[in-house]
């Protein structure tokens, strides 16, 4: 799935746009507020979902190769945390339902767990 | 002996700045990219020193990460100044852990750390004990 189809599904807004994810396919997700759960072992073409807002989230998505990032429950993301995201070339995007109902779509849309 | 490739990188790790933890962990894997490094050596790589900056920072209060490539091996040694590992063997159980509740909002500290480097490394050879800071040296075998 493209991020511009997950951004769709989700109705989520994109924070930072990183063109060069435009063509990625992202076939599984990783969700946790927990970044030592995502070093654990994270599957290549993940995209990540989490509540936690701080910038290790785009470093932790950084050393595991996570080209996506989907923030939960509307949070408000610093522009620290965008900034960092830009340098590394990871999208941002925000959506207002929860954790549980953001990897519910992603189920049904056919993802699957990326550990 | 090992022939040393000459790569030799050396981080500070600011205990004034958890944002900046990482940092030292993203340019060695930088480098080992344009090295053309195989990905997983990579990955494995990325995922330990990772843990111990987190680590150097939350318990260590900061401290230094080394970086030498060699051609048949890659070290990298995490030191800190912190008060150590008390209980080094339960350290090493996956669960526990004495972060505070503060870091375990951070999104770390959950006692997952140490047992995670030790998954990912060839080599590990920790130094610590109460009241000498912690140094822990991770060793990863190229080819």
């Amino acid at each position: 799935m493209r991020v511009k189809e997950v951004a769709e599904l989700l109705s989520a807004e994109i924070l930072y746009d990183e063109i060069s994810n435009d063509e990625r396919d992202f076939e599984h997700v990783v969700a946790a507020d927990l970044m030592s759960e995502i070093m654990l072992d994270t599957a290549e073409q993940s995209l990540m979902v989490t509540g936690l807002i701080n910038p290790q989230v785009i470093r932790t998505a950084e050393l595991m190769d996570v080209y996506a990032v989907v923030f939960v429950r509307g949070k408000e993301v610093s522009a620290e945390v965008t900034e960092l995201a830009k340098d590394r070339g990871i999208t941002i995007m925000s959506v207002c339902q929860t954790m549980y109902e953001t990897c519910g779509r992603l189920y049904e849309a056919g993802l699957t767990a990326g550990r | 002996m090992a022939e040393k490739s000459g790569m030799h990188m050396e981080y500070d790790i600011n205990k004034e700045d958890f944002n900046s933890a990482g940092e030292a962990s993203s340019k060695v894997k930088k480098t080992l990219n344009m090295l053309g490094v195989d990905n997983k050596v990579i990955k494995r790589v990325a995922i330990a020193m990772y843990e111990a900056e987190i680590n150097a920072f939350i318990h260590g209060g900061g401290g230094m990460a080394v970086a030498d490539i060699y051609t048949d091996k890659i070290v990298i040694e995490i030191s800190d100044h912190g008060k150590g590992i008390e209980n080094l063997e339960l350290a090493m159980q996956e669960g526990y852990s004495t972060a505070s509740e503060e870091i375990r909002m951070m999104g770390f500290g959950a006692g997952m750390g140490l047992p995670n480097i030790k998954k990912n490394v060839d080599e590990l050879d920790i130094r610590t004990g109460p009241g000498e800071g912690t140094d822990l040296k991770m060793t990863f075998k190229l080819n």
